[in-house]
């Protein structure tokens, strides 16, 4: 089989599972379904890594597939950009996507809506491999609204729910607004590059450096900063960064599942993708990665205090993939997108992995949420729980673990980079993994240490999972250990990505990394001396004594300090801010111009009005015809003296 | 003197469907009243003949015999075939019609023979002679059709009109004709053409002449101000006979305009094209407009027919081969939606009851969700709705005024369409959402059904896929005109 079929196969296997689960699905009945999603997803799996064989051997891939069509000068086309950047996405995307699959056999067997959702997890398997595989920005908007519809099917799966239509349609408005600075940046792409591939754009790209766009009022803004930003503010959206990410915790009303493929590992980091993609265009514009750097920051460490007062469990891992994702973003914000994309990858094994862990709680509970129910889990469900350990473990960043790698390689870039605004990020992802220790393992104490807290009858039937849920979560635990150990070098420090990212000289903490390099080993030592470690340590310790020794402290430190959790409990107000004003505003305009430009301009004057004056005309036409035959020739004979009377006139 | 015997081959349709309406007179006297299916077979038989000459002796090319009175070309190969084919669907939709009314007699076929043989004639028509042999021909045979009901006084009272207000445009028409042959000497059309643009020929009688030629020719089409007819004779004829009003006749009517304005006149076309967008802005003003105010459904129906026929006429008077053939596209389209909108509401008539108002709509999609269907697609059609054909031929006719540089005028059309369009989604909302006067289920007969779902069926493809039926009129328009 050459290398274009099996290119052409990654997408369009998942894309077969979803049409024959969504359309055949009542005849293919539940195992029909998910063995033919599952299998479509295995084969993208074996076949991405056939292709990531063949990319490390040197063969990279940049080519049409189909021309939809072609104007004069634009032409739309599909085609694949196969380089070690898009493998990387494509070997996370598959691999997560195929163990949500399997989780999904165990975790939804009782629900009436099976092969609808195994249909939506393949169909979402193709747009996001459509979405990292494109070649152009066109391709890439649409994978990237068409992942933006699934994760809305999604959110809304239980559309009985109003609490989920609440939120598909929370999630769906608010990427509205990411989408439209993201449509309106490849606007400016097109109109001011004259072209959508994505080789063309960056070959053009240094000429129109200095390029300015004059606004009114005689300002006048750089061509490459508004096309940064504008990208950004997609990235914004899709990648939930502050203000746009208030629809992420309200998308966890989706089932689990999807909780942890789209939510958590794959389609929520398209946006830290697509910058990383568009690395050339970034590292021409200092001023957009300044705004990147600043709102990654203030995501990563303000969401994490959210995850401190949480008590639902899945909102917890929902704050910490905002907060984590806020890392990624500040990892671009000082041009080491290589770093990003390295934590991007481990983030997705171990965050899909706690999603998982906590599903599998949640099962185990039946489809109880709230972690005060909870307590003690740790002797009925201990695979589950050592796979949460070593979850926790790699998102507080404790070593050998993944997480530990690539947070302190960002935290490391941070502090190395001068970028204006660095200082500020620094601080904030400093603070930010002590606060991150501590809420991780205030989940794991609540979840699976202590009193048992929940009633009688679920008590008696608490049992570990079966081995759908219980295999899955095992085969990512493994690469939760040992990718950060295992890609560190290559990643960050070697050429990993060869030219799919470009990172001018002088920009960011990356060459000094580079510099400094003497090992992984050197690394770990290094780790566990400085100060990321100690106060991750600090943050489990804090966790413990509050929620496992002094379990009362808690309640007393909310008593006193409740200016404070109330303002966290409101997620800083973002939501009511939105309701009232946006959403109120809107309404406000909505009924205003309904009164006044429906019902009187257009209903009354222009459409009523009008009718009214035909029918009267009409009724008054209706007369002439009287029925009378002299009247009729009379009119005829009078037509033919007009008609004759004007040319006479004429000439 | 000498007689040569003329080439009667480009004649042979016409020739046939004499004879074999001759044998269907005396076949008819034959028949008992119990077996009159026999006349309608035969007559429908008759039909498919005339319909297999015109397809087998078409030539593709202009012949002309009986000493040039008679043409032969593939306009008229296309135009007649049709109104055969129209015939066949009148006589298809209103069989169980006559039946109820005592209609089913052998003088409704033998006079619809007769007036599609004037129809031919006209079409065919290369003399001015010859014209008016056709148009008497279709306008007597009408006249006796609309008073076949003797004992309706409606019936005989639309008859009395028609027949008066036709003698009266007939005498125009006669005067413009003698004016025309008073300044170039000729009656032959192409000897006429020939002497006008010569320049030989007085300006001011071929004007005057003109004048009444224009008027003439407005009557048979049912334009404004020469329209009164139209709504009384709809409404007072048989519907069975007011489907046979509206469909055919036009088609001839077209040709006329085609023979004598593009054809004969054709060297004036800045004298008759300012005084087609007269007429026509009429009847699109005076048509839709009035439609809105109409009760009763075939006169909506008729004013509606006034409005297409200013249409029409704008195809016409953009005065190009492309307006041309706009035209033609849209004569066609109007036949086929016409065809379904009386055979709709044949179907809904029944003993003793005529549908004849909008009311006897209502709720017809509840009664009979398929026939409430087609007529939705016959009135989206009508209001030139996309994917529909009526769409297209709305557009045709626009584009070509559009080349022709009259752009105030297409706004104008496109608002009298939108004023039209009132009167069309009106019959849609008695349909779909008001409740049905009446219960019982329509009751239809077999061919009658499968000829109104092919025909609503064409009006939905056509509009798919317009462009066989457009390549078609232009050829014909193209090969009739410059070849």
């Amino acid at each position: 089989m050459s290398m274009y079929s099996l290119y052409l196969l990654v997408p369009l296997a998942p894309l077969a599972g979803s049409l024959l689960a969504g359309l055949l699905g009542k005849k293919l009945g539940r195992n029909g379904s998910h063995w033919v999603t599952t299998l479509g997803v295995a084969i993208s799996f074996l076949a991405s890594i056939l292709i990531a064989q063949d990319v490390f051997a040197g063969h990279s891939f940049n080519g049409t597939v189909y021309t939809w069509l072609t104007t004069q000068n634009v032409s739309l086309v599909v085609g694949f950009l196969i380089d070690p950047l898009t493998v990387t996405m494509m070997l996370v995307v598959t691999f997560v996507s195929l163990m949500v699959h399997i989780y999904t056999i165990g975790y939804m067997h009782e629900d009436p809506g099976y092969q609808r959702f195994f249909s939506y997890i393949s169909l979402f398997t193709f747009s996001m491999l459509m979405l990292v595989m494109s070649n152009n920005f066109l391709q890439l908007f649409f994978g990237w609204e068409a992942v933006g519809l699934v994760s809305y099917l999604l959110i809304g799966f239980w559309y009985t729910r109003p609490t989920a239509i609440y939120a598909n349609l929370k999630a769906f408005l608010v990427n509205r607004v990411g989408d439209m600075g993201f449509l309106l940046g490849i606007g400016l792409i097109l109109a001011h590059f004259g072209s959508l591939d994505y080789a063309t754009v960056f070959q053009r790209a240094p000429l129109l450096v200095h390029d300015t766009l004059s606004l009114t009022g005689g300002t006048s803004v750089s061509l490459m900063t508004l096309v940064c930003v504008l990208l950004f503010i997609g990235a914004m959206g899709k990648s939930a960064q502050m203000p746009l990410h208030v629809w992420l915790p309200d998308s966890m009303e989706g089932p689990t599942p999807i909780s942890a493929l789209i939510h958590a590992a794959t389609m929520v980091t398209a946006g830290i993708f697509m910058v990383s993609r568009m690395s050339p265009l970034f590292e021409l514009s200092e001023t957009a990665r300044v705004v990147v750097l600043v709102i990654g920051a203030s995501t990563a460490l303000f969401m994490a205090f959210l995850g401190i007062i949480q008590t639902d469990i899945k909102r917890v891992v929902a704050y910490s993939t905002l907060s984590q994702l806020g890392y990624m973003t500040v990892a671009l914000g000082v041009s080491a997108y290589p770093i990003a994309i390295f934590h991007l990858g481990t983030h997705a094994f171990f965050k899909a992995l706690l999603f998982l862990g906590a599903g599998s709680v949640i099962h185990a509970m039946h489809h109880e949420q709230d972690m005060r129910h909870m307590g003690g889990l740790r002797k009925y469900m201990p695979i589950t729980y050592v796979t949460a350990l070593v979850g926790s473990l790699a998102l507080a960043g404790i070593p050998p673990f993944a997480g530990f790698f690539s947070k302190d390689a960002i935290i490391e870039a941070v502090r190395a980079s001068h970028i204006p605004g660095a200082d500020y990020a620094a601080f904030a992802v400093l603070a930010g993994v002590f606060v991150t220790a501590f809420y991780s393992f205030r989940m794991l104490f609540m979840t699976f240490h202590g009193k048992p807290r929940m009633d009688h009858h679920t008590q008696e039937h608490l049992h570990e999972s079966p081995a759908v849920i219980t295999i899955p979560l095992v085969l990512l635990a493994i690469p939760s250990v040992i990718t950060g150990y295992l890609y560190m070098e290559p990643m960050v420090i070697g050429h990993y990505f060869g030219d799919a990212i470009q990172v001018l000289p002088g920009h960011g903490g990356l060459e000094e990394m580079r510099a400094h390099w003497q090992g992984v080993g050197e690394f770990i030592q290094e780790g566990v001396l400085s100060l990321p470690f100690w106060l991750a340590l600090a943050g489990i310790a804090s966790a413990a004594a509050l929620y496992l020794k002094w379990t009362h402290i808690p309640a007393l430190i909310q008593q006193r300090l409740s200016g404070l959790y109330t303002v966290l409990d409101n997620k800083y107000y973002f939501d009511r801010f939105n309701e009232v004003f946006f959403a109120g505003g809107a309404r406000c305009l909505g009924t205003g111009l309904w009164n006044v430009g429906d019902i009187k301009v257009i209903d009354g004057w222009l459409v009523n009005g009008s009718a009214n004056l035909i029918g009267r005309f009409s009724q008054r036409l209706r007369r002439v015809q009287t029925g009378f035959i002299y009247h009729y020739a009379f009119i005829m004979i009078f037509g033919v003296f007009i008609l004759m009377s004007l040319w006479f006139v004429k000439a | 003197m000498t007689f040569a015997t003329p080439n009667l081959v480009p004649a042979y349709p016409e020739i046939f469907l004499l004879v074999a309406l001759g044998a269907i007179l005396l076949f008819d006297l034959f028949v008992a009243e119990t077996s009159r299916f026999l006349t309608y077979a035969y007559t429908q038989l008759a039909l498919l003949a005339t319909a297999g000459f015109l397809v087998l002796g078409a030539t593709g090319s202009v012949l002309t015999t009986f000493n040039g009175m008679f043409i032969d070309d593939p306009m008229a190969r296309t135009l007649k075939l049709v109104g055969v084919v129209a015939v066949a669907l009148t006589l298809a939709y209103s069989r169980a019609y006559n039946q109820q009314r005592g209609l089913y007699r052998g003088e409704f076929y033998a006079l619809i023979l007769f007036a599609l043989l004037g129809i031919m004639v006209m079409i065919s028509a290369n003399h001015f002679l010859t014209l008016y042999l056709g148009l008497e021909l279709l306008s007597l045979s009408l006249c006796a059709l609309i008073a076949l009901q003797r004992d309706s006084a409606r019936a005989t009272e639309a008859a009395m009109k028609y027949f008066v207000l036709a003698a009266l445009a007939s005498g125009l028409l006669l005067y413009g004709m003698s004016m025309l042959y008073g300044a170039t000497g000729s009656l032959n059309l192409g000897l006429v053409a020939n002497a006008i643009s010569s320049g030989a020929a007085d300006p001011a009688i071929l004007v005057f002449g003109l004048v009444f030629v224009v008027a003439g020719l407005a009557f048979k089409l049912g334009v404004v101000p020469f329209h009164m007819w139209v709504p009384d004779v709809y409404e007072g004829s048989p519907t069975a006979v007011t489907l046979f009003v509206s469909t055919a006749p036009k088609v001839a009517a077209f040709a006329f305009f085609m023979r004598m304005l593009g054809g004969a006149l054709s060297p004036m076309v800045a004298d008759w094209q300012s005084m087609l967008v007269i007429v026509a802005m009429l009847s699109m003003l005076v048509g839709n407009v009035t439609a809105i105010a109409q009760t009763n459904i075939k006169r909506m129906l008729a004013y509606s027919t006034i409005s297409h026929m200013g249409f029409l006429l704008l195809g016409i008077l953009s005065g190009s081969v492309g307006g041309f053939a706009a035209a033609m596209f849209y004569v066609v389209a109007y036949v086929l939606m016409s065809l379904g909108g009386f055979g709709l509401i044949l179907l809904l008539s029944r003993d003793g009851f005529e549908a004849d108002q909008l009311e006897d709509l209502k709720g017809l999609n509840k009664r009979s969700p398929w026939y409430a269907f087609m007529m939705l697609l016959i009135m989206i059609s009508m209001a030139g709705v996309p994917v529909s054909v009526g769409f297209f031929a709305k557009l045709a006719v626009l584009s070509a005024v559009l080349d022709a540089g009259m752009t105030w005028l297409v706004v104008y059309a496109v608002l009298m369409s939108l004023i039209g369009a009132f009167y069309y989604l009106r019959v849609i909302k008695i349909m779909y959402m008001d409740e049905p006067l009446q219960t019982e289920p329509l009751v239809a007969e077999t061919d009658h059904r499968i000829l109104m779902v092919l025909n609503a069926m064409a009006i939905l493809l056509l509009g798919v896929l317009p462009q066989p039926l457009f390549d078609l009129c232009t050829i014909s328009i193209t090969h009739s005109f410059h070849g």
